[in-house]
């Protein structure tokens, strides 16, 4: 905080660059709060743009002897890699591109931690809490970069999307690495100016990160990038409080905040706790219990054919559409909007049921469909959904599953018992489109398809509903 | 004592600022939690300024360097990545629901091309 002559420059003074930063972080809040809906939301992540602009700029000046070469050198390769990437992007690979992003930011936490270090020969003259901070960002942010990226690995199928764990020996692994990186980060705030210390610290949360993330299968990833960005969030904010920045405080809390919600969100609608999706335990333990309760179930399965569901489509009043993960993977979104058209055109009223957790991130069905130019009116969240089909004649489940179990109703002993659902089987009938009879993600027989009015359309959805809207011409 | 004011300024304007955020993430729909995702990845991109800020202390060594260079590079990835993403997913959801059919295709199909 040292106060400089005002004869230098105003744009040096420590209260005009404060001011500044208080500038931005106004913005930043006015443009999060555009995001209520979806005619302000753009105008409102431009607001956002421009109060970052403010705080880098601001900072720019403030630092007028700073080492320009590098920063420009940073500046323009963040650019070159960053700009192209958020351009060119598909929207069904939205998930990998917010892992990858969100890793991006952590990596960057931890790195400046690690310079900070360096430059101040271990945290040597600065206070202990500017140490603590540092040293906390800096686990934070590695356990946050490695996380990430093994999710990107999942989600982009370079890793396998299974859980890889170590079995029962997990949880240990994990606590041990936990308590490795606190105690080295203990022993570098308490005076050891060590670089190895700080570098092992830094490893044992590399490691961490990636025994965290790996174990966790690709249903939950929903959970996981939330978790991971509530965690980058955390991490700047705590940078902010060892570099002495507001805007930083600020920023860093508040996508803490929102990582929070979405966290907390998405692991209601799954109705499991957050701990128990960071131990992993849903891919191995539950699933086998749901495999083997799924026998008594053995009914009969009702195979229909493009032509018949196409028909059964056309004689509909209302009309619910349930998309899954299944659609983002076969990028069915546009061949669904097109049936959508063709039902309209036939007065036929039609609406979309989103899961929270349908997809790979929150939100994901959302994008898909708006991409596909659907209505934002036609996209129904669960609980507006539910009610509404009762009174609809044909749900059609292109690539969902376990988010329309009735199990989750019905059945005390299955394992996503309690787990709030779309309530398609209240409908009149149900069209399932799916590739096979595979159980979902959970590995649980879903009862839907044993229902007498559900009928199952086996393919990719995206030729399966294309073939749908061909028939529907015919008609 | 400035040391400790300093601290316990910084913790109230952290705690604050949780609280708003706590409100202002609340009002967004679900519907729009991936920009939701996408716009907070860019603003967490604002730990570029500490990046900024390191670097002004003028570290000496290449290793320093580097560090400090590939740390504002993955800040400005996020801040330019992030917004340009959110607008491009943002204008996708803008246009639907007043424009008729038609109308609002041409526009999305640019927004397509790399698909």
């Amino acid at each position: 905080m040292t106060q400089l002559p005002l004869a230098t420059s105003f744009l040096q003074d420590q209260s005009f660059l404060d001011i500044l930063y208080i500038v931005a972080f106004g913005l930043f809040i006015q443009g999060l709060r555009g995001l209520s809906g979806p005619t302000t939301a753009v105008r409102g992540n431009r607001i956002a743009a421009v109060g970052m602009g403010i705080a880098v700029i601001a900072t720019l000046l403030n630092r007028l002897e700073g080492n320009w070469g590098l920063i420009v050198l940073g500046i323009a390769l963040g650019t070159a890699v960053g700009v192209p990437a958020a351009r060119q992007v598909k929207m069904t690979a939205m998930p990998q591109m917010v892992a990858l992003f969100n890793g991006v930011g952590g990596g960057a936490v931890f790195l400046i931690s690690w310079s900070e270090f360096r430059l101040t020969h271990g945290y040597m003259s600065t206070p202990t809490y500017v140490a603590i901070f540092s040293l906390f960002a800096a686990i934070v942010g590695s356990v946050s970069f490695w996380g990430s990226n093994i999710a990107f690995g999942k989600l982009q199928e370079i890793i396998p999307g299974r859980p890889i764990s170590f079995g029962s020996a997990q949880q240990i692994v994990n606590l041990a690495l936990l308590i490795l990186a606190v105690a080295a980060g203990v022993d570098v705030a308490a005076g050891d100016h060590s670089e190895a210390i700080f570098i092992g610290m830094l490893v044992c949360a590399a490691l961490l990160g990636n025994a965290v993330v790996l174990p966790i299968g690709g249903a939950d990833m929903p959970v996981v990038i939330s978790l991971l960005n509530a965690f980058t969030g955390l991490s700047a904010a705590a940078t902010g409080i060892a570099l002495d920045n507001p805007a930083l405080i600020v920023a860093g809390m508040i996508v803490g905040a929102s990582g929070t919600i979405l966290t907390n969100l998405m692991a209601t609608a799954m109705n499991r706790s957050i701990p128990a999706i960071v131990a992993g335990g849903f891919g191995g333990g539950g699933a086998v219990e749901g495999a083997s309760g799924a026998g008594e179930h053995a009914g009969t399965v009702r195979s229909t054919s493009a032509a018949d569901a196409a028909i059964q489509l056309a004689y509909a009043n209302r009309v619910v559409i349930v998309p899954g993960y299944g659609m983002a993977v076969a990028q069915a979104q546009h061949a669904v909007r097109e049936l959508t058209k063709e039902l309209e055109k036939r007065q036929v009223e039609v609406s979309y049921a989103i899961h929270p957790v349908a997809g790979r991130m929150p939100g994901h069905m959302n994008v898909l469909l708006a991409e596909a130019d659907v209505p934002y009116d036609q996209l129904r969240e669960m609980d507006d959904a539910n009610p509404e089909f009762q009174r609809t004649d044909v749900s059609l489940v292109i690539g969902a599953n376990d988010v329309t179990n009735p199990a989750a109703k019905n059945t005390p002993s299955s394992p996503i018992y309690g787990m709030p659902i779309l309530e398609v089987a209240d409908s009149q009938s149900v069209i399932v489109i799916k590739r096979s009879m595979n159980p979902g993600f959970a590995g649980i027989e879903n009862e839907l398809y044993f229902d007498p009015k559900t009928a199952m359309l086996f393919g990719d959805a995206k030729s399966a509903v294309s073939e749908i809207t061909a028939e529907l011409a015919n008609i | 004592m400035i040391l400790a004011s300093t601290l316990t300024t910084n913790l109230a304007i952290l705690v604050l600022a949780g609280f708003i955020g706590f409100v202002v993430i609340s009002k967004v729909p679900n519907t729009l939690h991936t920009p939701l995702m996408s716009g907070t990845n860019a603003i967490h991109g604002i730990v570029l300024l500490g990046g900024l800020l390191v670097v002004g202390l003028a570290g000496n060594g290449t290793f320093n360097k580097i560090i400090l260079v590939v740390a504002i590079a993955f800040g400005t990835i996020n801040v330019v990545g992030g917004f340009l993403v959110t607008d491009r997913m943002l204008e996708m959801f803008k246009s639907k629901p007043k424009l008729p059919v038609g109308a609002g295709k041409g526009k999305d199909d640019d927004g397509d091309e790399a698909a």
